[in-house]
């Protein structure tokens, strides 16, 4: 019990920001109407999978530092979930701009940098796939990690400051964080948040520990 | 890091290129023959975004392809050899301003074969051409480190296109928005912004490229 609380605060607070979610009274805005809930689902997995994607980074500048396999397979099983989050929020998104912008994608450079940034961990895939020796992928790998990282960061802090985005607090629309989210719907978002970067922490945490018995048969 | 060190081996790389002929030619060859094509598809280009994104995309695959081969060319016991001659950080400096070199005649012979062939509708010629150089700059800084990191597979062709294409799109996109506006003469502040980005990915990559590349080098 001592060591698992936090995934069980994971799963109240994902519990909690479902419900709530759904129940609690949002502000009435146009055009986004109802599909404001969204916020509760689609923002949370940008969380995640940047807690996570940053999880990875640390652990291969770990590996860097000492080259012990531990911390390869810690960053490559976080970037694998990490990839399943940015896929839910990829989808959650994509529905909430069909009914908000009127098309499943537009060329918003939020979007973009979404799919870019996925397409580089894909990359990271198949590149630990290319790869037969143990050491020397690791190696590999956390390299291009390190630079994955920072050319996503640099895509998605820079990048945006150059163009206009459709996404809320750029180029004039609503944006959440200032005036349009109220306290109620604080008091969700932010539980929804912690929550979803509990459990995908939980998810790679399982996962890690069996790639952990995968290897010691593999090589018992 | 010792620049005469850098020096001799940008000088054997450029010694190499002069012993093995057709490997450059082979390169200038494909640029002439992709332009080729797209004359013959096209004619003539007025539309300046098509003519920049099309401009963009041959430089872009002619650099993927020609950097791709400045790992993997060399030999298990040259690269043996050089380990005892020199640090990482010299060799990587040295491919990457031989890189630079190469990819800068290469996108500037592009250049001229494309306008020559497809029309000229570029208004600021002199920003233009400054924007060639700073995205062949930018461009070899980022692929060679990719090609680094594909060399280490040998059983994946496809792997420095699938690596190199998504870290290389914010600066490409960066490049070509500023490519574009220097062709149709538009001189704003959003420019300084975009060389700003430019800049800072340029030297951000070579950065990296200096730090994390001696753990690249040898396994």
């Amino acid at each position: 019990m001592g060591k698992n609380w936090w995934k069980i605060l994971g799963v109240v607070l994902v519990s909690y920001s479902i419900v709530g979610g759904f129940l609690v009274p949002v502000p009435e805005l146009p055009i986004l109407n109802e599909t404001i809930r969204n916020t509760y689902f689609h923002i949370p997995m940008w969380f995640a999978m940047m807690a996570l994607l940053s999880y990875s980074l640390f652990h291969s500048i770990k590996f860097l530092a000492g080259f012990d396999l531990q911390h390869d397979n810690k960053a490559d099983q976080s970037v694998q979930v990490a990839l399943v989050l940015g896929l839910f929020g990829l989808l959650t998104g994509m529905i909430w701009a069909q009914y908000t912008w009127g098309s499943f994608w537009t060329n918003d450079v939020k979007l973009n940098g979404t799919a870019i940034s996925m397409l580089t961990y894909l990359a990271y895939i198949i590149l630990r796939g290319s790869i037969e020796d143990e050491h020397r992928k690791a190696k590999v790998a956390a390299v291009y990690n390190i630079f994955a990282w920072v050319m996503m960061i640099l895509f998605i802090m820079v990048i945006p400051r150059l163009n206009d985005s459709l996404h809320p607090g750029n180029g004039g629309n609503p944006a959440f964080g200032s005036y349009d989210m109220d306290n109620t719907m604080r008091i969700v978002f932010y539980p929804a948040v912690i929550g979803w970067i509990l459990i995908g922490a939980w998810i790679t945490s399982i996962k890690i520990r069996i790639k952990n018995i995968d290897d010691t048969q593999k090589y018992a | 890091m010792e620049f005469s060190r850098v020096k001799s081996l940008v000088h054997k790389e450029f010694l190499l290129d002069w012993k093995e002929k057709n490997s450059i030619a082979s390169i200038l060859i494909y640029v002439t023959s992709t332009v080729f094509v797209c004359y013959l598809s096209f004619q003539t280009i007025i539309d300046t975004t098509t003519f920049n994104a099309l401009l963009w995309i041959i430089i872009l695959f002619t650099s993927v392809n020609t950097i791709t081969k400045s790992f993997v060319q060399e030999s298990e016991n040259r690269l043996l050899y050089m380990y005892s001659l020199a640090n990482p950080q010299e060799i990587i400096m040295g491919k990457l301003i031989y890189n630079s070199v190469l990819l800068l005649i290469i996108s500037l012979v592009t250049f001229s074969a494309y306008a020559l062939f497809l029309g000229n509708p570029i208004v600021d010629l002199p920003g233009f051409v400054g924007t060639l150089v700073l995205g062949s700059l930018g461009l070899s800084i980022l692929l060679t480190v990719m090609a680094a990191i594909a060399s280490k597979s040998s059983n994946n062709p496809a792997l420095m296109a699938i690596l190199s294409f998504p870290i290389i799109i914010p600066f490409l996109i960066t490049i070509i928005a500023l490519s574009l506006n220097f062709s149709q003469g538009v001189n704003d502040a959003q420019n300084f912004r975009y060389f700003l980005a430019i800049g800072g990915i340029m030297a951000i990559g070579i950065t990296m490229a200096y730090i994390l590349f001696p753990y690249l080098w040898r396994d």
